[in-house]
């Protein structure tokens, strides 16, 4: 132990266990950096209050990032930056990510508080979240949990009565401390301690930004994304509904990264309930479906420019001639007479077909997702 | 001092920037990491990750649709100019 006076500290996790410490340690904290504003300006305020933080920010499949839409070409204008980093980097913090995929579909496939507007878990996310920072702070010697929650803030996760429940179920306790809202919360175990002044935490609430806007521009923060962490595909309709459609026709309510990667990736049909096709709708779309070639039987456009399109279904030659339509009529050849397409099985084996692109008309609404 | 190399291609970030960092994890300072990447948002992330933690881009190649990024383990996190 370094030297300084000696005190005990009470571990909220093992009620029966004490802690010794040094007041002159330095205290760690780990702050959940999503990427948002919120988190950023929590992680600031800590800092500015002698503490040394590091971020952590968790993949969980379902995480919103600039980059993957940059294999888009309308997207190219957009900066290609991961936010979590381009936080840390702001702040001057380490930042550990981690891959929390596999221990995640609990939390999306049985959410223990339900599902939001969507298929998001928030509530259920959260604690998730802060109970993977809990084990992070016990395995690397951290002292507490950093996050940037706002009370008032979201309607399922950051509301007075759900608060304490991500407490209490990630099993952080008071060892999770949310520097914006503080004062309207008890005291934490850092500010009973003194390793922060209490006083020198926020009271903010409610779904107003402005007091955080004001907070950046007194830390000179610009360029920050926006809106505040809204990071997951799981709160958009349109994504919540590939999802949705997936697991009805597949029987079964489970996936894999590349099937919620693929989510996010071309423009989606089902003109069978047992087979999809995704097309791409850019090169870089292409380029990416191309990879996935050796597990998918695809199309590609011959005479004509066009898209690359995945088959995600067993397929007869009737489901064959109906997808090449369907192709065809997102390529340049739309308007002929006929389109050669080459359909190449997951051996590498192609033969051609020439068809008739498929009418506007007849492509019936509920077939795109 | 050892050369090592990382395929994360075909995989969207993060997880390039998780692979490149988990790798690190198991080398020693002055190691040299070889990551082939195929999203572009690694020739962004990756750099990133390495100047917030330490490492040092030592060269960026575009080859194809392929980008290898050359790390070199606790470089202390500066970048090449380009």
């Amino acid at each position: 132990m370094k030297g300084g006076k000696r005190h005990v500290v009470y571990d909220m996790n093992n009620r029966a266990a004490y802690k010794e410490t040094s007041t002159t340690q330095k205290r760690k904290a780990v702050a959940l950096i999503s990427g948002g504003l919120d988190s950023m300006l929590a992680t600031r305020l800590v800092m500015e209050l002698g503490i040394h933080v590091e971020g952590i920010n968790f993949f969980t499949g379902f995480c919103v990032e600039g980059h993957t839409h940059a294999i888009r070409k309308k997207d190219k204008t957009k900066p290609k930056r991961n936010n979590a980093l381009w936080v840390a980097e702001q702040l001057g913090i380490k930042l550990h990510i981690v891959d929390v995929i596999e221990p995640y579909k609990s939390v999306v496939l049985n959410p223990k508080h339900g599902y939001g507007a969507n298929m998001n878990p928030c509530l259920d996310c959260k604690g998730f979240m802060v109970g993977k920072a809990y084990e992070w702070i016990k395995e690397n010697d951290f002292d507490f949990i950093i996050t940037g929650e706002v009370m008032g803030q979201r309607p399922m996760s950051q509301r007075k009565d759900t608060m304490p429940v991500i407490q209490r179920e990630s099993g952080a306790g008071d060892l999770l401390l949310r520097p914006l809202c503080a004062k309207k919360l008890p005291p934490t175990l850092p500010e009973r301690e003194g390793w922060i002044d209490r006083e020198k935490l926020l009271d903010l609430h409610g779904r107003s930004r402005k007091p955080q806007m004001a907070l950046a521009e007194k830390y000179g923060f610009k360029d920050y994304a926006q809106p505040a962490g809204g990071c997951c595909f799981l709160t958009d309709a349109n994504y919540t509904r590939k999802l949705t459609d997936l697991w009805g026709n597949r029987g079964t309510r489970d996936y894999e990264l590349d099937d919620i990667m693929l989510l996010k990736v071309g423009r989606h049909l089902r003109p069978r309930s047992h087979f999809k096709l995704i097309i791409s709708r850019e090169e870089g779309e292409s380029r990416f479906l191309e990879g996935y070639r050796k597990e998918f039987v695809h199309l590609k456009t011959i005479s004509h420019g066009g898209p690359l399109a995945l088959i995600d279904g067993d397929v007869n030659d009737n489901d064959l001639q109906l997808a090449a339509r369907l192709v065809a009529r997102y390529s340049q050849g739309r308007d002929a007479d006929a389109v050669e397409i080459a359909i190449v099985d997951k051996q590498g084996i192609s033969k051609n077909v020439t068809v008739n692109p498929i009418a506007v008309e007849d492509i019936p609404g509920d077939w795109i997702l | 001092m050892s050369t090592h190399h990382l395929d994360a291609r075909r995989l969207l970030c993060p997880m390039p920037v998780i692979k490149t960092q988990d790798t690190i994890k198991n080398l020693n300072n002055g190691d040299i990491l070889s990551v082939v990447c195929t999203d572009p948002g690694a020739e962004h992330d990756i750099p990133a990750w390495c100047r917030i933690n330490g490492h040092k881009v030592l060269d960026i190649n575009h080859a194809n649709h392929d980008i290898t990024i050359s790390i070199e383990v606790n470089g202390l996190g500066s970048t090449p100019s380009s």
